[in-house]
C-alpha cells in the first residue's frame, strides 16, 4: 500500500514537470475578448520571448478576473470595467492601474433590424427600442465587462431588461454572438470580437459611435503587500511590457491588415479623462 | 454540409502538416488523461475488488457513494479541486493550480469511481462458487483476489475504457483547474470550445476529429487487449 501511495505521488509530480521554478509563472486574469480577438496570441509570445517569464492566461469574464485578483489567485489583471476596477484599487487589492488600450462597444442585430434601431444615435435609445419591440436581446449574463456595460445602458434607458425577449447565455462574447445570430437577436459586443467572428454571422452593426460605448482596457497588479504568494516581479514585468513601445505597437497593429481597421487603439501613457474628452 | 467538409479538410491538414501545436495538444491530452486513467486503475480496481468481496458495516452506503461518483459532473469536480488548489486553499502551497498535474488530479477524481464501480459490478457477476472453490483449493486471500480479477478481466477492461472515455471527453474540470493555457494546459476539448467561441468552426471541427481519432485509437488498443485469445462464441 505504501508503495502504491509513493507511486501515485511520483506520478502526479512527474505530470507537473516540464515546469521551471514557480516564480517564472505569471498568472494573467483577463477577459474573453482579449483571447477571442487574438490579442493575447500576439502579446504573450512576444513577452515570454523577451522576458523569460511564462504567462498563464486565464481568460474569463472581467467580473471573474477581478474576483481572482481580489482573492490573490492572479498576479496581473487586464480588464475592461473601469468602475469596478477603481473599487478594487480603492480597497487596496490592486495597484498601478494603467490605461492600455481602447476600442468601442457596438450594438449588433439582424440585417432586417426588426426593432428599427438603425439611425438611432444614443445607445440608451436603442435599448429602449429593442425592449419596446420585444425582439430577442441576447445578454452575456456573466458579470463580464461587456455585461456590466450592457446593464448600465438598460439603466440609462430606464427600461427593465426582463421578459421572454431578454435572454442570458452566461458565456463568452464569441459564443454569445453565435447565439444572437441563431436567434435573430440583438446584442452588445466589443468591436474586436465582432470583427473576428463576423465571417460566420449575419448580424450587422446597428449602432456605433455613441460616447457611452467606449470600451477601455486597464492593466493592474494584484497588490503583493496583500498577498505574499503573488508573483510581484513577473506581474510588474508584464505590466511594463504592455505599456512599452513594443507592446503598444503590437496592440495598435493587430487586425489592421485582416479587417481593414485595427481591433484596438493603443493608449499607453494616457489617462481615462483624456480619452473621454477626445470622443 | 459544407462546414463538415471544411472541417474534415482542416483535420487532415492538422494531422499531416505536422503542425507542432496540434501535436503538442494531442500529446498532452493523451498524457493527462492516460495518467489519470492509470492512477484511477490503481485506486479503483482494488477498491472495487474489496467492495465486491468483503463484508463490513457501511458497505452498501459506500457502494452507493461509488455509484453516485460514477456520475460526478466534471464541473463540480473542477470547482472542488480548484477550491483545494487555489493559493488560498489548503493545498495552495503545492502551486499546482493551472498545471497539467491539477488536471490529472481532477480527472482522477472523475475516473476512479467509474473504474471502481465497473470493477465492483464485474467481480460481483462472477459465480460465487468460484471463490469458494478457489479457497477450498488452498488459495490465499491475495491469490484469490488476483485470480478473480483475472477472471473478470473483460469487465475490468471495460471499466478502463469507460474511465478513459470519461476523462478524455470532459471539458469542465480541465478548463477550471487547467485554464486552457496554450503550450501548458490546452487539451483537445478545451481547444475545441475556444475555437468555437473564436468563430473558427473549421478548426474546431478539425480538432474534434483529431480527438475522436485519439479516443478511437486508445479504445481500439484496449479492446484488442480485452478480446485477446478469446474464441468467438458460436451458436450451435
Amino acid at each position: 500500500m505504501r508503495r502504491l501511495v509513493l507511486l501515485l505521488v511520483v506520478a502526479v509530480l512527474m505530470a507537473g514537470c516540464g515546469g521551471k521554478p514557480s516564480n517564472v509563472d505569471v498568472i494573467l486574469a483577463t477577459t474573453t475578448s482579449t483571447q477571442d480577438s487574438g490579442l493575447l496570441d500576439v502579446l504573450v509570445p512576444l513577452f515570454e520571448k523577451q522576458s523569460g517569464y511564462r504567462v498563464k492566461t486565464i481568460a474569463v469574464g472581467t467580473g471573474q478576473a477581478l474576483a481572482m485578483g481580489e482573492k490573490g489567485e492572479a498576479d496581473v489583471l487586464l480588464v475592461h470595467a473601469p468602475a469596478d476596477e477603481k473599487k478594487l484599487v480603492d480597497a487596496g487589492f490592486a495597484i498601478e492601474r494603467k490605461l492600455v488600450a481602447h476600442n468601442d462597444f457596438v450594438i449588433v442585430g439582424p440585417k432586417n433590424d426588426p426593432a428599427l434601431v438603425k439611425g438611432t444615435k444614443a445607445a440608451a435609445d436603442a435599448m429602449k427600442k429593442i425592449a419596446g419591440a420585444q425582439v430577442p436581446f441576447i445578454s452575456r449574463g456573466d458579470d463580464s465587462g461587456t455585461h456590466k456595460k450592457e446593464l448600465s445602458l438598460w439603466k440609462a434607458a430606464g427600461v427593465k431588461n426582463e421578459g421572454k425577449w431578454y435572454q442570458q447565455t452566461g458565456q463568452g462574447m464569441g459564443q454569445t454572438l453565435n447565439v444572437a445570430n441563431e436567434k435573430n437577436g440583438y446584442t452588445l459586443t466589443d468591436r474586436a470580437t465582432y470583427l473576428t467572428v463576423r465571417k460566420n454571422l449575419s448580424l450587422e452593426i446597428v449602432l456605433e459611435g455613441d460616447a457611452s460605448l467606449l470600451n477601455i482596457y486597464h492593466v493592474m497588479l494584484v497588490n503583493p503587500a496583500r498577498y505574499s504568494k503573488v508573483n510581484a516581479e513577473g506581474a510588474r514585468a508584464f505590466h511594463g511590457f504592455l505599456l512599452s513601445t513594443e507592446g503598444q505597437g503590437a496592440i495598435g497593429k493587430l487586425g489592421a491588415d485582416k479587417y481593414g481597421q485595427p481591433l484596438f487603439f493603443a493608449d499607453g501613457g494616457k489617462t481615462e479623462e483624456q480619452l473621454t474628452a477626445i470622443k | 454540409m459544407e462546414a463538415i467538409w471544411q472541417g474534415v479538410k482542416a483535420a487532415v491538414h492538422l494531422l499531416f502538416s505536422g503542425d507542432p501545436e496540434t501535436w503538442r495538444i494531442t500529446f498532452l491530452t493523451l498524457r493527462v488523461s492516460g495518467l489519470a486513467t492509470l492512477i484511477s486503475v490503481l485506486l479503483g480496481v482494488p477498491a472495487g475488488v474489496l467492495l465486491a468481496l468483503t463484508r463490513f458495516p457501511g458497505r452498501r452506503v459506500l457502494i452507493s457513494l461509488v455509484n453516485t461518483g460514477m456520475a460526478l459532473p466534471p464541473v463540480v469536480v473542477g470547482l472542488w479541486v480548484s477550491i483545494f488548489l487555489w493559493r488560498s486553499g489548503p493545498l495552495g502551497f503545492l502551486q499546482l493550480m493551472y498545471t497539467p498535474a491539477a488536471m490529472v488530479i481532477a480527472q482522477t477524481v472523475i475516473a476512479a469511481p467509474v473504474i471502481a464501480g465497473f470493477t465492483l459490478a464485474g467481480i460481483g457477476q462472477l459465480d460465487p462458487q468460484l471463490a469458494m472453490q478457489l479457497t477450498a483449493l488452498g488459495a490465499s486471500r491475495w491469490q484469490l483476489y488476483r485470480l478473480l480479477v483475472r477472471e473478470a478481466r473483460l469487465s475490468i477492461l471495460a471499466a478502463v475504457i469507460a474511465g478513459f472515455g470519461a476523462v478524455v471527453s470532459e471539458v469542465g474540470a480541465s478548463t477550471m483547474v487547467g485554464g486552457n493555457i496554450p503550450g501548458q494546459t490546452r487539451v483537445l476539448t478545451t481547444a475545441t470550445v475556444m475555437e468555437v467561441s473564436k468563430g473558427n468552426y473549421n478548426l474546431a471541427i478539425g480538432i474534434s476529429i483529431v480527438l475522436l481519432l485519439l479516443a478511437y485509437a486508445v479504445t481500439l488498443s484496449l479492446t484488442l487487449l480485452q478480446q485477446r485469445g478469446r474464441q468467438p462464441w458460436v451458436m450451435r
